[in-house]
């Protein structure tokens, strides 16, 4: 007697090398023709929107200068959750930990405004990373001590983070000539980062970008930490098995990871608005796209800083076709999110497959 | 009535359960027991043969339609919801009343109570009860659905003695009301002692069916452990050296917070297999945990090579010497990874394999390729994923990494579960080789065979206790079978070598 | 004194409803042991398509209704890519959240700053709306506020006092248990879902078709973030979340009455988040997780050859 054909979604015991690399090609591809089907239905026309984001993006030198700016901080909190996502542990908080970390830094230009620039620039950093970290850390003791879930508090902990700053800028520190603005006063000129000639790019905080994602490639790739990073997410039974110990893997990893995002917090406001700002004006929520960014680059720390000029450029671009198309900012965020929805659903495929299968009865 | 002749295996089982009695099936791991009550209760097909009920060939593929036909079953691991109440574990799934469903159990709750002795508070959440009691619920759950074969999986595992008293009158209550129960176990002390007759299954074969009246408990024994010719492998007469594990009186409890290990004590020294046997479930697992600092130890003490080790972060125990290999094969292992990176789980923080922070790959490489080689383990390479690798060679990389560190104390946990022949025998003449060269060894198998033929002391646990520790060459084999049983125990003297 | 706790109060709750809503929704989803982190997008959505009809057709109910089908339709997303693909929940909600402010981004382009010409009228109910003080305070609001009122015990008992719950709370508990004894954890999860967005689109369509209203880009200023931390501070019971979403969105409103006490808004805003971490903290010590603890299965996909 033949059965009814079922679908089945059975697991691959190997996946072919050429189709780990090419998934999320694969993915985005088919992100950008659901994103085009979107638009058609709300009466945009996809292809003029694909061409002004591309030529936003990359399509003349301040638009390629405006996308390294915007990688900047991609970049920073991306290595840092490709870090934290290998540990299996999910950081949710890096736009709270970007805001501490620029908050950080903001009170240090506020109080010394008159060090030198380097003494102040390094120890603003500093303080951003110790910030960040700190931010970073309350999620990862939590669940290794008391087992809470580090989604939640992660999340939770970004807008206690955005409330402060919100408090801070309109309250104490709202700068006195700033006619009733959520900023601070501007940074003086110590505490400004500088630019590459005439764009935004801020490279002392590229330049540590690029470090740091190094660093930290080989730190899970070469180190004993590393190891340990990657084996407590691969499987914790084995790490407990092996003697390491979840708490400090956690610490470790929550440290850097919160660190780096901010430092990127230090970079947008020592760098970009040299100021504080309202949470919004700080991050367009560089945090949660750093996920994106993370994931895309399949959690290996290089491959972020490809996909934080890739995400970066169409933040750039979504800008552009916010002035000529008069789409709303948010706009990327529907690209990203099906981006990121298909790049999730791509990398299903690596790792199932789908059979027909037939159920037989006797 | 119900008889069912089916294949298991290789071997064709008959067995045959009538009106108001209690049949036991009795066996060992492996012998068949839980795959032909799952047979029964659709979980699995037979290959051949036909199932019986009421004289009318059924065919059933699954728990559904095996509730359809009267069966219940009760399994060892209770699958209740601990939130929810006795009432709405009874009524899940059920068709019934839409508002407050399980209001409509409790009559019939009540009914069954009085009728069988199954007090259970219907309003009390499960995670409230004892395991008795919450056993009283699943019993409940499957007379609720019209179950009238009732099977009951080791139901004894988790229960204390009084529970276990209460239970055998419940049963005989059910019996007389003319209900068939079958009840899987291996303790000899139960089947003689609830049983109208007894089923003993040995390696997928029926080796009797007896009235229990009928027989006894060294009968029962010889029938359930066999008499086969164990080959004995050449083993050396090797000295035995100092002692370098001490256990005294160890406490330690299980998962759900109940005692597993009731005051054990045993000593291995170099030179030495000491392997435990027994039936899976009487505190061999955890035992093992314990040992290597995963378990927490209640009372007692453990010393390794003279010094304190209760209680001890696995790092320590680690660093101690002990090298252990898990009996879940995947506890110790990261499937993802390459076999190099698992080969250096254990000794990645050494100095050889870089200084600093740093991981030295060469080391690790070269290490990694004579392991391989030492050790032959199939692989394309050392960067292969180990999850490609065959259940042979994956045991393979574990006792490489865990013996090539000549660790002075070596535990291994059913270290040939699911191998064939020829990875078997070749973890046993690595066992016996790290005997030789000095090392404590201590087995955990349910594999009689295996413990005779390693062992040079075999130490039988039963309900988380030494029944008796002997020597491998006086052993008596229904005497061990007696104790794996429960129905026998070595006076205390003979305990510590 | 009494005449600023009673204009509190009687603000606090048109502000709590889109939460209430919202949060109920989202506790149901969460029983079924499905974290869905997209409420913020499937609210938004709710938001921009109830404006988006109200303003073309005046029928402030078709608005509603259409506004649910909206929140729901993009739940199923989710629901697909979380219990079928199997695809980690965490990530896949944040995507959700992302589509939804940008696409309503889209569609909402046209309204802003638009007027909308319908409302809901308030609800003068005989008798009480006419009482001295509690007319005023509670029987003059508009229908969905008491929807949302009524929706909770009900939502409630539900949960607890009926087959359907029943079935709920163990898929959330215990898939495998549940599984075995028939029930249908795929079906069970994806209605759950389903419904928490639905709700979730009512929630958005209060914020613009009565609260504001008007719609204006991202307007609902991460009240899909606070039905989350609502969610785990009512201890995923409707009952509590009632008084839960009174409670946080009583905070959201006098955050800017305080200030003039000296009470910084912003450090009073806070306090939701901070008391969710807190009820989190203790319900991890096991004796508290029996009582009040999550949805043990939440976030698990199920599969049965994970058994």
């Amino acid at each position: 007697m033949r059965g009814i054909p079922t679908l089945e979604v059975e697991k691959r015991l190997t996946s072919p090398r050429w189709l780990q690399f090419l998934a999320p090609f694969i993915s985005l591809i088919l992100a950008l023709m659901a994103i085009g089907v979107i638009f058609q239905a709300l009466g945009v026309d996809p292809l003029f929107a694909y061409g002004k984001i591309f030529q936003g993006a990359f399509g003349s030198m301040y638009g390629l200068s405006e996308t390294v700016v915007k990688s900047i901080p991609l970049m920073l909190s991306g290595v840092g959750l490709s870090l934290a996502f290998r540990a299996r542990f999910w950081n949710i908080g890096a736009e709270g930990q970007l805001l501490v970390g620029a908050t950080c830094a903001t009170g240090l230009a506020l109080a010394y405004p008159d060090w030198p620039k380097f003494v102040l620039i390094p120890m603003m950093f500093i303080v951003g990373f110790l910030g960040g970290a700190l931010w970073g850390l309350i999620p990862a003791l939590l669940k290794a001590r008391w087992r809470v879930n580090e989604v939640i508090t992660s999340l939770m902990m970004v807008y206690i983070a955005s409330n402060l700053v919100n408090h801070l800028v309109y309250g104490p520190w709202k700068g006195p000539e700033e006619m009733g603005f959520p900023y601070t006063s501007k940074f003086s000129a110590s505490a400004q980062l500088p630019r590459l000639a005439w764009t935004r790019i801020h490279y002392p905080t590229l330049v540590l970008a690029l470090l740091l994602a190094v660093v930290i490639y080989l730190l899970i790739a070469r180190t004993k930490w590393g190891y340990e990073i990657r084996v407590t997410g691969e499987n914790p039974a084995a790490a407990r098995y092996a003697g390491m110990s979840y708490l400090k893997t956690v610490v470790l990893v929550m440290i850097l990871s919160g660190g780096l995002a901010g430092l990127a917090g230090v970079g947008e406001v020592a760098g970009i608005h040299l100021r504080l700002r309202y949470p919004g004006g700080i991050s367009p929520g560089y945090g949660f796209t750093a996920i994106i960014v993370a994931w895309l680059a399949r959690l290996n720390p290089l491959g972020a800083v490809l996909t934080s000029f890739l995400l970066g450029g169409l933040l750039v671009g979504g800008d552009a076709i916010q002035i000529s198309l008069g789409l709303p900012s948010a706009t990327i965020f529907a690209f990203n999110g099906t981006i990121l929805l298909f790049v999730l659903g791509g990398d299903l495929f690596t790792r199932y497959r789908i059979r027909v299968k037939r159920r037989t009865t006797n | 009535m119900k008889r069912f002749p089916g294949v298991l295996a290789n071997d064709c089982v008959d067995f045959e359960a009538r009106t108001g009695e209690i049949h036991a099936l009795l066996g060992e791991n492996g012998a068949g027991k839980t795959t032909l009550m799952n047979i029964l209760y659709g979980i699995y097909q037979p290959d051949a043969g036909d199932i019986l009920i009421r004289g009318s060939p059924v065919s059933i593929q699954s728990p559904r339609e095996a509730i359809e036909l009267g069966i219940g079953m009760v399994h060892q691991h209770f699958i209740l919801v601990p939130t929810h109440t006795v009432s709405e574990n009874i009524v899940l799934g059920l068709k019934g009343k839409f508002f407050f469903p399980e209001q409509a159990a409790r009559q019939k709750i009540e009914e069954f109570s009085d009728r069988y002795n199954l007090t259970v508070d219907p309003e009390a959440h499960i995670w409230q009860l004892s395991a008795g009691e919450q056993q009283r619920v699943e019993i409940i759950k499957a007379l609720y659905r019209g179950a009238q074969i009732l099977i009951l999986d080791e139901p004894t595992s988790m229960l204390t003695p009084g529970e276990v008293e209460d239970l055998f009158q419940i049963l005989h209550s059910m019996a007389d009301e003319g209900n068939t129960i079958v009840f899987i176990t291996h303790k000899l002390n139960e089947v003689m002692a609830v049983s109208d007759r007894v089923t003993v299954l040995r390696q997928g074969r029926v080796e009797a069916t007896l009235d229990t009246a009928k027989t006894n408990k060294r009968e029962l024994a010889r029938l359930m452990v066999g008499r086969e010719v164990l080959f004995r492998v050449e083993k050396e007469d090797v000295q035995i050296g100092e002692e370098v594990l001490r256990i005294e009186d160890l406490h330690a409890l299980n998962d759900k917070g109940l005692t597993a290990i009731k005051g054990v004590s045993l000593s291995v020294a170099r030179g030495e297999i000491v392997g435990i046997a027994g039936v899976a479930g009487n505190g061999q697992r955890e035992l093992v945990e314990a040992l290597v600092g995963l378990r927490p130890i209640e009372a007692g003490h453990i010393f390794v090579s003279g010094q304190e080790a209760t209680n001890r972060s696995p790092r320590d125990i680690i660093e101690r010497g002990v090298c252990y290999v898990p009996g879940e094969r995947f506890a110790g292992l990261v499937p993802e990874m390459s076999v190099a990176e698992n080969l250096i789980l254990k000794t990645y923080r050494d100095q050889c394999f870089g200084s600093g922070p740093f991981l030295n790959t060469r080391e690790i490489a070269g290490r990694a390729d004579e392991l391989i080689s030492r050790y032959g383990i199939a692989a394309p390479g050392r960067d292969t994923p180990l999850k490609l690798l065959s259940g042979g060679n994956i045991q393979r990389v574990i006792l490489a990494r865990e013996t090539s560190g000549e660790p002075s104390l070596l535990i291994a946990a059913h270290p040939t579960s699911g191998l064939d022949v020829g990875a078997i025998e070749y973890i046993w003449q690595l066992l016996l080789a790290e005997r030789e060269r000095g090392a404590a060894v201590l087995l955990v198998s349910e594999d009689l065979e295996e413990v005779f033929t390693l062992s040079d002391r075999i130490a039988v646990m039963f309900e988380g206790e030494f029944m008796g520790i002997v020597s491998a060459s006086d052993a008596d084999l229904e005497e061990i079978g007696l104790m794996m049983a429960g129905a026998h125990r070595r006076p205390e003297q003979e305990v510590l070598a | 004194m009494l005449q600023f706790i009673l204009s509190a109060l009687r603000a606090a709750i048109p502000a709590g409803t889109p939460l209430l809503f919202g949060t109920l929704g989202e506790v149901y989803t969460e029983r079924s042991g499905v974290l869905n982190l997209g409420v913020e997008g499937l609210m938004i959505m709710g938001s921009v398509t109830a404006f988006g009809v109200a303003f073309t057709t005046g029928n402030v109910w078709l608005a509603v209704a259409l506004a649910a089908l909206a929140g729901g339709l993009l739940a199923l997303v989710h629901a697909f890519v979380t219990i079928t693909l199997k695809v980690n929940q965490v990530v896949s909600g944040l995507a959700i959240t992302m589509i939804g402010l940008g696409v309503s981004g889209i569609m909402g382009r046209q309204y802003i700053g638009q007027p909308l010409g319908v409302r809901f009228a308030p609800l003068e109910i005989p008798v009480l709306s006419d009482l001295p003080i509690l007319g005023s305070l509670l029987f003059q609001f508009d229908p969905l506020v008491y929807i949302s009122m009524l929706l909770a015990p009900a939502l409630w008992f539900v949960l607890y006092r009926t087959r359907w719950g029943l079935s709920l709370r163990s898929v959330g508990e215990n898939p495998a248990t549940a599984d075995t004894l028939g029930v249908n954890i795929v079906v069970v999860r994806y209605l759950a879902v389903f419904f928490g967005g639905l709700l979730a689109g009512v929630g958005g369509a209060y914020l613009s078709v009565v609260y504001a209203p008007s719609w204006i880009e991202g307007m609902t200023a991460g009240a899909g973030w606070i039905v989350i931390a609502l969610t785990i501070f009512a201890m995923w019971d409707p009952l509590r979340a009632l008084l839960g979403a009174y409670l946080f969105g009583g905070v959201r409103v006098l955050q800017y009455r305080l200030q003039p006490l000296g009470i910084s808004p912003n450090l009073l805003a806070m306090l939701p988040f901070i008391f969710t971490i807190l009820v989190l903290m203790a319900s991890a010590g096991e004796a508290m997780k029996r009582r009040i603890g999550a949805p043990a299965a939440l976030m698990q996909p199920y599969s049965r050859e994970d058994k």
